[in-house]
């Protein structure tokens, strides 16, 4: 498992390379290995039906007790299978799609660390792990949205997807973390499913429980975070068949379904996770209605079908699972197979507006016959496997479940107004751009060549084969799935004629309105039109507002703390150390040393020194010119290098040294782009200054006089020192700190240091030109500096 | 610049180098380390910009001070990588005693390849600063004698021979 995830990794890294040398071939060639790991995931399909798992685990962390655990189980399958089969098929559809695309290369390398991402993020068996990839993925749709970056409109929905998406990742890592101290600091996820009863009897289980829904709801484009799914379809439609319908937005649901077992079973459940699933239902078919562009309307039946999937796993029922699965698989295939039948209709005809579409299906017969077959799935008609899911959705809701049952009647009603708005999202995206009165479109349509319409072919013809014969993918995929969230499940047959019952009816009730509002769809959105006039309050526009609102905040305060002269950053940062530093004493009392202490000898050549450095602060404080001034800030560097040689700390002192020196030049480079030194301040502001130098010193003087008052506590330098030859094979303790003992803090620093070095560059070598103008300009009025190693230092 | 300092410079680059290296390979055992011993190869690097100029300083270090630092960092991770394909924790130091002719045993571990990786970082850095600061310098230098003079500013010749003059009168 750990090597598919690495393979796809290591064939992203690869892919820009491979379009550059295969040319037309690349999609087929790339979707080679995704076509392989759908064949091997599914060879282990008989393991999960006996009710086996697969475990893979190596240390990452082990100090901290986090090791990469991969897990497969029955749910982590039927998601793999997805995941690598419809990948093979976009890989396909994609270079064919954009196969004139400049920067193909770089769509293969994202979609493939998606693919990679969302593989992990399905077998991750421990709850770090997950995050790591779930946030990934989020990333990575973040790059793949804003696939075409010129276009303002893309990185705009680009940035809305990755804030709600990534930021709700972050918020489910707070629950995780509550979750796996709840579980006694253990982020196992297969051994916190069977603490379930302890977790729920928690006092954080509500707190932990709303973190990780808004997690979950934020990824699955719940209510009311689901505006962001449908501006995601600026991304090129390959993305949108892959990641917005069939398996990144499927996350939150997989999550949902794989917690299940630790967090459900409760009224709080019940009540959090089924009511935002219902509600999201209600405003993604409400919503649906306004739109005639063939993406945001399958955009919006996709929130509408999430909002489904999740109200049946709120409902603690082995039958809502049951239909949540059908369900779900249902609909990657023929809402996969539907948006690319949207992209080869843009990609065709030059338009996706499906009021402008219409009689198409003489010039493109076979993307008319695939898109009525994935259509009959959405409409969930026989012998579809749509039509399946569709049943037990009502089967599902008529039951209720385990504390929705006195809203039984209102969750079906729901799924009643969701099957109906289907019906007729199915009619306008797959039926009206082909039948009726051809219209004249950008360009002739024509049908697109083989390699587009083989991925949502085989898409579609899986809908009706599984339709038909049901049972072979229940037992495989669905069956050991719902045995992943209830153990104990009974075995389940799936059918398509369930006889004359109830959810028959509705299934007739949904399809006779659905018909019915598309026959009146023209006419009604026209008379609807002043409902607009709510469009201001939508939760997008709130979004937005928000925004705006830390925007300004984030300005305000910058004017304020940040105001571009160094001396006022100086003297905020200084002040505010003394506040707090202040307080804390306050709060805590000073301890200053015994009398003892200051009777402690000091030589002369200390005393120098100190009165060497004092003598040099003074001077550099009352220089009349900057290369004075930097002088003798030199020497007080050099003679704190003094001292710490004294006291017996010669890496410290050479450090110092050598930073000093280099800071003396870095300085002199830095003066030569400074006006000439005038008095820029006035007699208050001096004084004012000379207080604060004055308080801040003392601080100082008094915390080192507090440290010296300290007992010095010497078990970690005893454990260095002790530690130091034997295990890190060094005499030297504070090199091997440095490289080995605490070698990652090392690593931070270096890493902190380079983003400086190239924030320093950009500074420098990327300033804005009007910028650059204004400095000239202003320098034109003063003496051009020679060089300030020629000595001229009346020029400063 | 002056005759003096370029001549002492001449002589003084070697050691300095040398003695940089030195103070990287002793670290782990006395005084010294890849930090230290990073500045005084900058230290070394930028007394050579001083004492000529930035090109020569540039063509002197051969590589680009970006590339040492992207390698600097590379060459820290995966020293530290190297730990947790062995299934220890990232960074853990992994040791190897090796028998080198003429000077025998001698053990070699990450934290070496990690210390080395520092030593190009802060290289890395600190000529980044050094030679984009006093690049700058020369340009606007160039700039003010162009619109002093007020001349064919648009001629790269002319540029090219106003940035000799310049140089040559820093010399």
């Amino acid at each position: 498992m750990i090597n598919a995830v690495i393979s796809i990794f290591a064939l992203a890294c690869i892919a820009p390379l491979l379009s550059r040398f295969a040319g037309r071939r690349t999609g087929l060639l790339i979707a080679l290995l995704p076509a392989c790991l759908t064949v091997y995931f599914a060879s282990h399909a008989g393991l999960t039906m006996r009710g086996e798992a697969m475990t893979e685990r190596f240390a990452w962390a082990a100090s901290l007790g986090i090791e990469v655990k991969f897990y497969l189980d029955g749910l982590s399958l039927l998601m793999a299978v997805l995941i690598c089969g419809i990948g093979a098929l976009v890989c396909v559809y994609g270079g064919s799609y954009l196969q004139k695309h400049e920067h193909l290369g770089r769509f293969y390398f994202f979609l493939l660390l998606f693919m990679g991402a969302m593989l992990g993020l399905v077998l991750a068996g421990n709850l770090l792990v997950l995050f790591v990839f779930w946030e990934l993925t989020s990333i990575t749709s973040f790059l793949l949205i804003g696939f075409e970056h010129e276009n303002e409109k893309a990185r705009a929905a680009a940035s809305q997807a990755l804030i709600i998406t990534a930021g709700g990742g972050l918020v489910m890592l707070a629950g995780f973390v509550l979750l796996g101290q709840t579980g006694g600091g253990n982020y196992d996820v297969q051994s916190l499913l069977t603490q379930g009863d302890a977790i729920k009897a928690s006092s954080l289980y509500v707190p932990l429980l709303l973190l990780i829904c808004v997690g979950a709801f934020t990824k699955s484009a719940q209510f009311p975070f689901h505006f962001w799914l449908p501006n995601a379809m600026q991304a090129p439609t390959p993305i949108s068949a892959y990641l917005h319908s069939a398996t990144m937005v499927k996350a939150g649901v997989y999550l949902l379904a794989r917690l299940a077992p630790a967090l459900g079973g409760s009224p709080e459940w019940t009540l959090i996770v089924t009511t935002t699933g219902a509600l999201t239902m209600i405003a993604g078919s409400v919503l649906a209605f306004y739109q005639t562009d063939m993406k945001r309307l399958l955009a919006y039946s996709t929130i509408a079908a999430l909002g489904t999937m999740v109200m049946l796993i709120g409902t603690n029922s082995e039958s809502a699972i049951r239909a949540a699965l059908v369900f779900l698989l249902a609909h990657a295939l023929y809402k996969g197979a539907l948006f690319m039948i949207a992209g080869i209709v843009d990609h065709e005809t030059g338009t996706k507006d499906v009021a402008a579409l219409g009689g198409l299906r003489k010039a493109m017969p076979v993307t008319a016959t695939i898109a009525v077959v994935a259509g009959l799935s959405f409409a969930s008609l026989p012998p579809m496997l749509g039509f399946i899911g569709k049943e037990m959705l009502f089967e599902a809701t008529l039951d209720g479940g385990l504390y929705a049952g006195r809203f039984r009647l209102v969750l079906t009603a729901v799924a009643v107004l969701a099957g109906m708005m289907f019906v007729t999202i199915a009619l306008l995206v797959a039926v009206r751009p082909f039948f009726g009165a051809p219209k004249a479109t950008p360009k002739a349509g024509r049908d697109a060549p083989f390699e587009m319409w083989f991925a949502p072919a085989l898409l579609a013809i899986a809908g009706i084969a599984f339709g038909i014969i049901p049972n072979a993918v229940a037992d495989r995929f669905i069956a050991p799935a719902v045995a992943a969230v209830y153990p104990n499940a009974a075995p389940m047959k799936l059918a398509l004629w369930h006889g004359l019952n109830a959810p028959l009816g509705l299934s007739v009730v949904s399809i006779v309105c659905g018909l019915v509002l598309y026959r009146a769809w023209e006419n009604l959105r026209a008379r609807t039109k002043w409902t607009r006039m709510f469009s201001p309050f939508g939760t997008a526009e709130i979004f937005a507002a928000g925004g705006k609102l830390i925007e300004r905040f984030a300005r305000w305060q910058t004017a304020i703390l940040q105001n571009g002269k160094l001396r006022i950053y100086l003297l905020v940062i200084t002040l505010t150390t003394i506040g707090l530093t202040a307080y804390t004493m306050r709060r805590g009392g000073v301890r200053l040393p015994t009398a003892s202490f200051y009777r402690t000898g000091v030589t002369f050549y200390e005393v120098g020194v100190g009165l060497l450095i004092l003598a040099a602060s003074i001077a550099a404080a009352r220089s009349k010119s900057r290369l004075g001034a930097v002088a003798a800030l030199g020497v007080v560097g050099y003679g704190v290098a003094l001292v710490f040689i004294l006291f017996g700390a010669p890496d410290l002192a050479l450090t110092q040294f050598l930073i000093e020196t280099l800071t003396v030049i870095l300085l002199v480079l830095v003066l030569y782009h400074l006006p000439r030194l005038k008095a820029i301040t006035g007699k208050p502001a001096r004084a004012r200054d000379l207080m604060v130098s004055l308080a801040f010193g003392a601080l100082m003087t008094t915390i080192v006089l507090v440290t010296a008052s300290v007992e010095f506590d010497s078990r970690v330098s005893d454990f260095y020192a002790a530690h130091s030859l034997p295990d890190a094979h060094g005499r030297n303790i504070v090199n091997v700190i440095l490289v080995d003992f605490r070698g990652l803090d090392t690593l931070g620093e270096i890493t902190v240091l380079a983003v400086a070095a190239i924030g320093v560059f950009a500074l420098l070598k990327l300033r804005p030109q009007a910028i650059k103008q204004r400095a000239k300009r202003k320098r034109r009025q003063l003496r051009p500096l020679k060089s300030i190693a020629r000595g001229e230092e009346s020029t400063l | 610049m002056s005759l003096i300092l370029r001549t002492a410079t001449r002589y003084l680059m070697p050691l300095l180098l040398l003695f940089s290296v030195f103070l990287l390979f002793r670290g782990h055992n006395k005084p010294g380390g890849g930090f230290i011993a990073g500045l005084v190869a900058a230290a070394a690097f930028s007394l050579y910009a001083i004492a000529n100029d930035v090109r020569a300083a540039r063509a002197l270090v051969r590589v680009e001070p970006q590339t040492l630092l992207g390698a600097g960092l590379l060459l820290a991770i995966v020293s530290g990588l190297l730990a947790s394909f062995g299934g220890k924790a990232f960074l853990t130091g992994v040791w190897g005693d090796f028998h080198l002719p003429l000077i025998g045993k001698v053990a070699l571990g990450t934290p070496l390849f990690f210390d080395i990786g520092v030593y190009f970082v802060v290289v890395g850095v600190a000529l980044m600063d050094v030679f984009t600061l006093a690049e700058e310098t020369v340009a606007e230098e160039m700039d003010l004698l162009e619109t002093d003079e007020n001349a064919e500013t648009k001629n790269p010749a002319t540029r090219v021979h106003k940035m000799n003059a310049i140089e040559e009168r820093h010399r």
